[in-house]
């Protein structure tokens, strides 16, 4: 602070009060009804606003399934959220794994058609999912891998972001590693694996935070391409818990389910808080 | 920064070894759609896909004709103004607000920064949840003052609703951005500002916001991004591109016609349309960061 004014760090502590309670409130509204039955949700108006004391029940009907009040069953959200964190961690480690290897193939060594490859890694940033849905539904299909763990993650596995950040990397590793490397009768490989991927390891870390929020919060990939129940992560799976009207959807036990799909990347995000913000910016570079 | 090595290692098949993994998938899952969402926009397959034709950009004229196409595209315009526009300025407010508060800064950020760790689908739900016509506790809130809130019938509550769950979701990171431009600003060029006699308002619009162009800039460019490709989720769980088609954003329709309404061509039409714009954002963003790298 440059100088002292007792209002205006009055009014910014106000300001961020105000801005963290709207933010907080959508989050503290899906806590409040969690703990709830879907009846007291439904039958009282306004809802309650306070936390209730059905939490057990709660989370029971939501990572177990059950009966809902008009007959229907819910699906139990533990298995999804299992899919989920296999997702998550392969296309994570997957993306980071396959990003190293590219990037110190086209820092470490010259080879035809080298601009080519770069190029080629770079034009997949304009080319998400999300743009070629049908046709990359249709090569799944034809691979045989609609339904399994390989067609949820492979095809997300490419990364052109992960690679620019380890090339950006390597090229500030001073070269006279490799030439002590050499010296010391190291090959390319044992280089790789005793000297560039421990030097990398912070910012491997920052990528993990990044990519593990992206593989558990795909939703348009599953939706294309799992029809079985037991393959849905939880972030697709929690909407076809949603009934066809307010009323007779089990919003305890929905809400219940969004606390379980938001818990494990915000505590990532907020146990590995210097990583995340590293790998934010770093990503964008 | 050397933007090639001075030494290297010798091998003429390890480096293909090492790049295969990533390139396998990038031909098989990146350019082998692409090419076939090309192929399939300039072909014409009739209903039972018996007969295929090859039309040219008929598809295209086509879908330029096509007033439920062209309305989408006027949706998602509307979408992307209105997230970015109020996502950039509250973040913005916030994020000087952090800066301001040294101290207390670290509860506030943490705080700040969950909804980025919210799937855009969970954001949707939760937001829908506030919203929903008889359970909601905003919609019950604003009954109390003469609104009726109903975005199952009303297109522009709708369109509030979507773009509120959107900036939600995005705030965090518009706001770790704007924090770390304001932290990267040098002290000594606000001291001396303050040492002029200039308040902190007056610092803000003559020292602050000028050396922030390049971040909202680029904020600016994500943002779009995220409104083409990152709310597919909000919007299927919140609206489902409802009510009609009054938030059904080019994204959500390229997979509605394509899955829904299982007409390719138009689909893979769609797509080509898609990548274009993103072809062009993209190369705005990069034209722009090599600028933002040398400041």
């Amino acid at each position: 602070m440059i100088e002292n004014r007792p209002l205006a760090s009055f009014l910014a502590h106000l300001t961020l009060l105000i801005g963290v309670l709207v933010i907080g409130l959508p989050l503290y509204m899906t806590f409040v009804a969690s703990t709830h039955t879907a009846e007291a949700i439904v039958q009282q108006v306004p809802m309650p606003l306070l936390p209730g004391d059905n939490f057990v029940e709660s989370y029971r009907l939501a990572l177990f399934g059950g009966q809902t009040r008009t007959g229907g069953t819910l699906p139990p959200a533990g298995p999804m959220m299992l899919v989920s964190l296999v997702t998550a961690l392969v296309i994570a480690v997957g993306k980071i794994a396959i990003s190293l290897l590219s990037a110190f193939a086209v820092v470490y060594f010259r080879f035809p058609l080298r601009g080519l490859v770069f190029w080629m890694i770079f034009v997949t940033l304009m080319l998400p999912v999300e743009v070629r849905i049908l046709p990359t539904y249709q090569v799944v299909s034809d691979l045989g891998m609609l339904n399994t763990y390989a067609g949820l993650t492979i095809p997300l596995i490419a990364s052109a972001t992960a690679t620019f950040l380890f090339r950006q990397f390597f090229l500030t590793v001073p070269d006279e590693l490799v030439e002590a490397a050499r010296v010391d009768g190291a090959g390319p490989m044992r280089f790789f694996k005793d000297v560039l991927v421990p030097l990398s390891s912070t910012s491997i870390a920052a990528l993990f935070v990044i990519q593990f929020i992206y593989g558990w919060n795909q939703y348009l990939w599953p939706l294309l391409m799992t029809t079985s129940e037991d393959m849905y992560p939880i972030v697709m799976g929690i909407r076809r818990m949603l009934a066809t009207s307010d009323a007779a959807t089990e919003w305890n036990a929905v809400m219940a389910t969004a606390m379980l799909a938001m818990i494990p990347p915000s505590l990532v995000v907020l146990l590995m808080y210097r990583w995340f913000v590293k790998g934010l910016v770093d990503t964008e570079k | 920064m050397a933007v090639e090595k001075r030494v290297r290692f010798k091998s003429w098949w390890l480096p293909w070894v090492l790049i295969a993994p990533q390139m396998a998938i990038i031909l098989v899952f990146f350019f082998w759609p692409a090419a076939q969402a090309l192929y399939y926009s300039v072909l014409q397959q009739d209903a039972f896909g018996t007969s295929v034709e090859f039309v040219g950009l008929d598809n295209f004229r086509a879908l330029w004709g096509d007033e439920s196409y062209l309305a989408s595209f006027k949706i998602t315009a509307i979408f992307s103004f209105w997230v970015a526009a109020l996502g950039l300025v509250l973040s913005l407010v916030l994020a000087v607000m952090a800066d301001r508060v040294v101290k207390a800064s670290r509860w506030y950020r943490t705080l700040l920064v969950v909804p980025y760790a919210v799937a855009p689908s969970v954001a949707g739900i939760m937001w829908v949840f506030m919203f929903a016509p008889s359970v909601g506790v905003v919609s019950y809130g604003l009954g109390l003052l003469g609104t009726e809130w109903n975005h199952l019938l009303d297109g522009t509550q709708a369109m509030i609703l979507v773009v509120l769950a959107a900036v939600w979701n995005q705030i965090s990171y518009n706001f770790l951005f704007f924090l770390a431009g304001l932290q990267s600003i040098p002290k000594s060029l606000i001291e001396a500002a303050a040492i002029d006699g200039a308040g902190p308002w007056r610092r803000f619009w003559t020292v602050q916001f000028p050396l922030l162009t390049p971040t909202t800039f680029f904020l600016l460019v994500i943002n779009i991004i995220y409104v083409f490709i990152g709310t597919f989720g909000i919007i299927d769980t919140a609206t489902s591109g409802g009510p009609g088609q009054d938030t059904s954003i080019l994204v959500y329709k390229v997979y509605f016609d394509g899955f829904k309404a299982l007409d390719l061509g138009a689909s893979a039409t769609q797509s080509v349309v898609l990548m274009v714009i993103l072809v062009v954002l993209t190369v705005i963003q990069f034209r722009y960061v090599e600028r933002r790298v040398h400041y």
